[in-house]
């Protein structure tokens, strides 16, 4: 178990190289109950949803959800996280577990323009369980009266999971096709073991927070901490894709704006290790030969499926490009590395 | 729980060595490859490279962390085991088994600082 913004976590169950591929093969079962739940409510809930999260809440229908930044006005990362539209004037974010008061006091303040909006930390209210992998469907069917194979990737439904009343959700940080499942805490435990005991003819095996950050590497999922953070800009993280540009001001807008006008100057890159060795966060990178640091490794691991080293890190833009060559400096040695398309891995439909 | 060898020494940093006459062969123990987790990487010395007892002679790295490795007696490295470079996995496999370098001692006096089977038991229970 290790310390993990306020909650002991196990690191790993069996083994991060076993979970990993049990999540890849047949599904594993993490407790994310550390997440925070922050929820937005009032008639203008939406307006003020608007203004704190990077990407267009408007484009959600009640019961969809989708991935978003809280940014500074520096358009970069407080935090990253997803929204939930539960009603039409009623929002969910599940955010970082380390970050829940930082990011609590500042959509509280932020949304005070936006009219009729209050905000909630609603975090104590909700244990989350996350079951992912190609057998996910099939172990939780029979748990719940939801109908899963018509709940659409990035929606979610209300229900009942092992007779436990639940919000069951298509979303997940592995990669992977799978549920997130809210469950009232004291009931949390119940619902644990009962996706076990449906998952044991498949070998379901609980999967700890080793397996769940190379997971989210190798779909090159960033991780707020790591990739992603008050010095990187959603442009810079190549998010650009959760950035509502056709929407009206949100904060960070004016400098995404300006910066993408004017193109940024470092990118963050996947890449993959040529020479061996692990290239980890921290680690500084070098191009052209240079003696003096260019760029910065970020996440970086061996990851289980593809028998790779690989990392996730930022360069100088002109030095981005796919199949560009530079070196990382492993503890005094350097070492050749490839920039690679992202991501490292994608599951067969 | 794997047994630890009676035949072999033992340091706090969690490395064994074999000896016999002049020659030490060296691993890292059970305990230390349990705490590492799935190892994915050994990095080892030249062969002729001349280590002090306690000198760094290497590097494990797992998925999860990076550990250096600590020679427990002097000594110049006469063999070094390439197979890891290729199977560091075998290092969880068989930690007692997986030994790393073979060293020519050249302070045999040092080796009654280390700990026998017993003792490092004790330590890592």
């Amino acid at each position: 178990m290790v310390p993990f913004g306020g909650w002991d976590m196990p690191v790993e169950y069996s083994g991060i190289v076993a979970e990993h591929m049990a999540v890849r093969t047949r599904a594993g079962l993490f407790d994310v109950s550390h997440m925070g739940q922050i929820e937005i409510a009032g008639s203008d809930a939406l307006a003020a949803v608007q203004r704190i999260s990077s990407n267009d809440a408007s484009k959600l229908s009640a019961g969809q959800a989708q991935y978003s930044g809280l940014l500074t006005r520096a358009g970069t990362f407080i935090d990253d996280l997803l929204v939930y539209r539960l009603a039409p004037t009623h929002f969910l974010l599940v955010v970082n577990a380390s970050h829940i008061p930082k990011d609590y006091a500042w959509i509280a303040e932020e949304i005070k323009p936006a009219g009729d909006a209050v905000a909630v930390d609603a975090s104590s209210r909700y244990a989350l369980l996350a079951l992912q992998g190609p057998a996910a469907r099939d172990v939780l069917q029979p748990l719940t009266g939801v109908e899963l194979t018509d709940l659409k990737y990035y929606w979610f439904a209300h229900g009942e999971v092992a007779s436990v009343r639940a919000t069951i959700s298509r979303t997940g940080y592995t990669g992977e096709d799978g549920f997130e499942i809210f469950v009232p805490p004291a009931s949390a435990d119940r619902v644990w073991q009962a996706i076990l005991e449906s998952g044991r003819s498949v070998d379901v095996v609980p999967a700890g927070l080793g397996a769940r950050d190379t997971l989210r590497l190798e779909a090159a999922m960033r991780l707020h901490g790591n990739d992603i953070d008050e010095t990187t800009t959603a442009l810079e993280a190549d998010l650009s894709w959760i950035v509502g540009w056709k929407k009206d001001d949100f904060i960070g807008a004016g400098a995404l704006r300006e910066q993408k006008a004017h193109g940024v100057r470092r990118k963050i890159v996947g890449f993959e290790m040529l020479d061996r060795g692990i290239a980890r966060q921290g680690y500084e990178a070098y191009v052209d030969g240079a003696s003096a640091p260019a760029g910065i490794v970020t996440s970086g691991t061996q990851t289980p499926y593809l028998k790779k080293a690989i990392g996730m890190g930022y360069l100088p833009v002109e030095h981005t490009a796919i199949d560009t060559e530079f070196d990382v400096d492993i503890r005094g040695r350097r070492t050749r590395a490839r920039v690679v398309p992202m991501p490292f891995y994608k599951r067969q439909k | 729980m794997a047994s630890y060898p009676a035949s072999y020494k033992y340091t706090k940093d969690h490395e064994w060595v074999e000896l016999s006459g002049e020659r030490g062969k060296v691993g890292i123990t059970d305990y230390a490859q349990q705490q590492l987790g799935d190892v994915v990487y050994v990095e080892l010395p030249e062969i002729g490279t001349n280590l002090k007892q306690g000198q760094s002679f290497g590097t494990i790295e797992s998925v999860k962390a990076v550990s250096e490795l600590y020679a427990p007696v002097s000594g110049e490295v006469l063999e070094v085991n390439t197979a890891l470079k290729e199977k560091p996995e075998e290092v969880n496999a068989d930690p007692h088994g997986s030994w790393m370098i073979v060293v020519r001692l050249t302070s045999a006096g040092e080796t009654g600082a280390l700990l026998d089977a017993a003792q490092y038991q004790d330590l890592v229970k």
